[in-house]
């Protein structure tokens, strides 16, 4: 990695290997994955809105994308480097730089037993709506967020739909229901 | 910096942005004191007069637009605080066509996701459908057939015209010129037929599929659209006659939501409400998929930002999209139109016939669905509104983990607050229609 960020883009010799513990590439500090081609960064809780606004400086204009992820049930690594701890839910960003044309995204661990992250509001006014989002459907919180309400569903709504453990309901269907109640006669 | 491209053909031509710009326009969002920071229950509740505050605030109106109001292009509800005509902070409400998309695509199969997906941005479906399949088959490592590839850049050319065409109906209508709804209908009426004759449904297609596509281009499709094309150029100079040289036309668009470059870059506008400000962003020829990086094309962009470039942006880009879809019919290859992998491709109809391993095969296919290998992957189009992204995240099963669409209509909803800043009550209509929101995309 050079210093102005400019990085060899092959696929075994991203960023600096044997920075990080246990010889594990590193970029802009933070450990680094490929997936299906794609560079994937993982910083921590609390050094994820400073890289944001690291990177910004460095050419990742736009914030294209933020949503959160609920991995509750899913076992294994889910490609994560050793250094980082797998938690239930994720919030992924994913970073645009016009100028060289390229992608990378961010994929921050959040603990259940804590669902916040810093909002990134303040480095990409237009991660609002996203993050309301989120927070709306998966019940993340966004500290620093000027308007943290819920934006797809109803004020008075209770619980957050894409958690694996929401209940999904299901409204009776004449013939299903029939065919249920056949089943267990 | 190791530029790599030149950085002239990306930005405006003549102030090309930097970050200094770009610091200076997030410092004007976040104080210009446009968004109305209410929740959608207060302002209903506090809808009518507003006295004047202790803080020296005047008198002020809260009056909500929408969900039901004709030039909301469905059920778009607006909070507009008013001083006198002025518009001076709003918020627009979303919501009210969520249907938990999203979920549902964790309920089904990779080959059942395009059923699903197809229902977001109605207006352009194959864009959704692609969106996913293009992901998809990244997790799965495969490679469609050339004519597959080119057959989805000509269908999706032939939907942006399409879309095209329905914003310029409803535009028109917002803004009274009530004949222009009748043309761009019909317009688009011919399109939707020729995307039946090729898919069987005027819409939510459910064509362009992990793997390919559907089924080949029928017999006859090259003289069907070839007598759309021959017509359209002098369908839209009548549009120009009616349109873009009215005085009353262009009184009401020019100046009108007028955004920067660098404000719509902060708030991560994409497609033409980013386009319109002079800043030529387009992922078709910027960053290319399917077959744009073997077509000549060019991305049309506007200087002032304002409603009237965003008119004029969509009506250039059809004719662009013309001259896309004539360069795909006479490039369209032979070959096969879905992928041979036995994977992911059910056996040939005739075969299941003869065959109980292939009666296995498709029944399988189609009941459990194929495995997609563990991994995460984000992959973007531009479609008619700006960049429509798929983020797929799969645990080794044939169904996803998560399935999360990067609606450009959504992400764009965001500017209208700062747009309408300042504005006319008449001109909300004129900027809403400007934007383009799907209301379906914005939801979900």
């Amino acid at each position: 990695m050079s210093a102005d960020g400019a990085v060899d883009r092959g696929a075994d010799q991203v960023g600096d290997p044997g920075a990080g513990p246990a010889d594990e590439p590193t970029l802009h500090g933070v450990p680094v994955t490929t997936s299906c081609g794609q560079e994937v960064l993982h910083p921590s809780r609390d050094g994820y809105r400073g890289l944001v606004e690291e990177l910004r400086s460095q050419g990742y204009w736009v914030a294209v994308d933020l949503c959160g992820v609920d991995l509750l049930g899913t076992s294994g690594r889910r490609g994560l480097p050793a250094s980082v701890e797998p938690e239930r839910f994720e919030v992924v960003v994913n970073l645009l730089d016009h100028r060289q044309r390229r992608r990378t995204r961010l994929r921050v661990q959040v603990p259940e037993s804590d669902p916040v992250v810093d909002s990134l509001f303040d480095v990409h006014p237009g991660l609002e709506a996203s993050e309301r989002e989120t927070h709306d459907l998966l019940g993340i919180a966004f500290r620093g967020h000027p308007d943290l309400s819920r934006i797809l569903l109803p004020d008075d709504w209770v619980g957050h739909p894409l958690r694996k453990d929401e209940d999904i309901g299901r409204i009776p269907v004449q013939f299903k229901l029939g065919a249920d109640q056949a089943a267990r006669s | 910096m190791s530029q790599t491209i030149d950085p002239t053909t990306v930005g405006t031509q003549d102030a090309a942005v930097d970050l200094a710009a770009l610091d200076a326009a997030r410092e004007r969002l976040a104080t210009d004191d446009a968004v109305l920071r209410m929740s959608a229950t207060e302002a209903e509740e506090r809808s009518g007069y507003q006295p004047p505050t202790d803080e020296g605030m005047g008198e002020r109106m809260i009056m909500n637009m929408g969900p039901q109001h004709p030039s909301t292009h469905g059920v778009l509800r607006l909070v507009l605080e008013l001083d006198g005509e002025e518009i001076t902070r709003s918020r627009p409400v979303i919501g009210y066509l969520h249907t938990g998309m999203e979920k549902t695509g964790e309920q089904l199969t990779y080959l059942q996701g395009p059923t699903n997906v197809t229902r977001m941005d109605y207006a352009a479906p194959l864009f959704n459908e692609l969106v996913f399949s293009m992901a998809t088959e990244e997790l799965l490592g495969i490679e469609v057939p050339e004519r597959a590839q080119w057959i989805r850049t000509l269908m999706c050319e032939v939907n942006r015209i399409s879309s095209h065409m329905l914003f310029m109906a409803t535009n028109g209508m917002d803004l009274g010129a009530v004949s222009m709804m009748l043309y761009g209908w019909r317009e688009r009426e011919e399109l939707l037929r020729f995307l039946e004759a090729v898919t069987g449904l005027r819409m939510n297609h459910n064509y362009i599929r992990p793997g390919g596509v559907a089924a080949d281009l029928p017999d006859g499709w090259a003289e069907h659209l070839d007598s759309i094309l021959d017509v359209l150029p002098e369908r839209l100079e009548e549009f120009d006659t009616l349109m873009t040289g009215q005085p009353i036309w262009r009184e009401r668009l020019q100046g009108v939501g007028v955004i920067t470059a660098e404000e719509a870059l902060s708030l991560a506008a994409t497609g033409p409400l980013l386009r319109s400000t002079g800043y030529a962003w387009d992922l078709r020829r910027d960053m290319p998929y399917l077959c744009y990086d073997q077509l000549d094309f060019d991305v049309v962009v506007g200087s002032y930002g304002d409603s009237f470039d965003r008119y004029s942006i969509r009506l250039a880009e059809i004719r662009e999209s013309i001259r896309i879809v004539r360069q795909c019919m006479d490039k369209m290859p032979p070959g096969d139109y879905r992928i041979q992998d036995k994977k992911v491709t059910p056996p040939p109809r005739a075969r299941i016939d003869e065959s109980m391993e292939a009666l296995i095969h498709h029944f399988k296919i189609f009941t459990e669905g194929f495995k997609v290998p563990e991994g995460e992957v984000y992959v973007a189009v531009e479609n008619p509104r700006g960049e429509l992204g798929c983020y797929l995240v799969s645990d080794g099963s044939s169904h996803p983990v998560r399935m999360h669409i990067r609606a450009p209509s959504f992400v764009n909803l965001q500017t209208l607050p700062h747009l309408m800043k300042d504005s006319l009550i008449a001109d909300t209509v004129a900027i809403v229609s400007s934007v383009d929101p799907i209301m379906g995309d914005v939801d979900r």
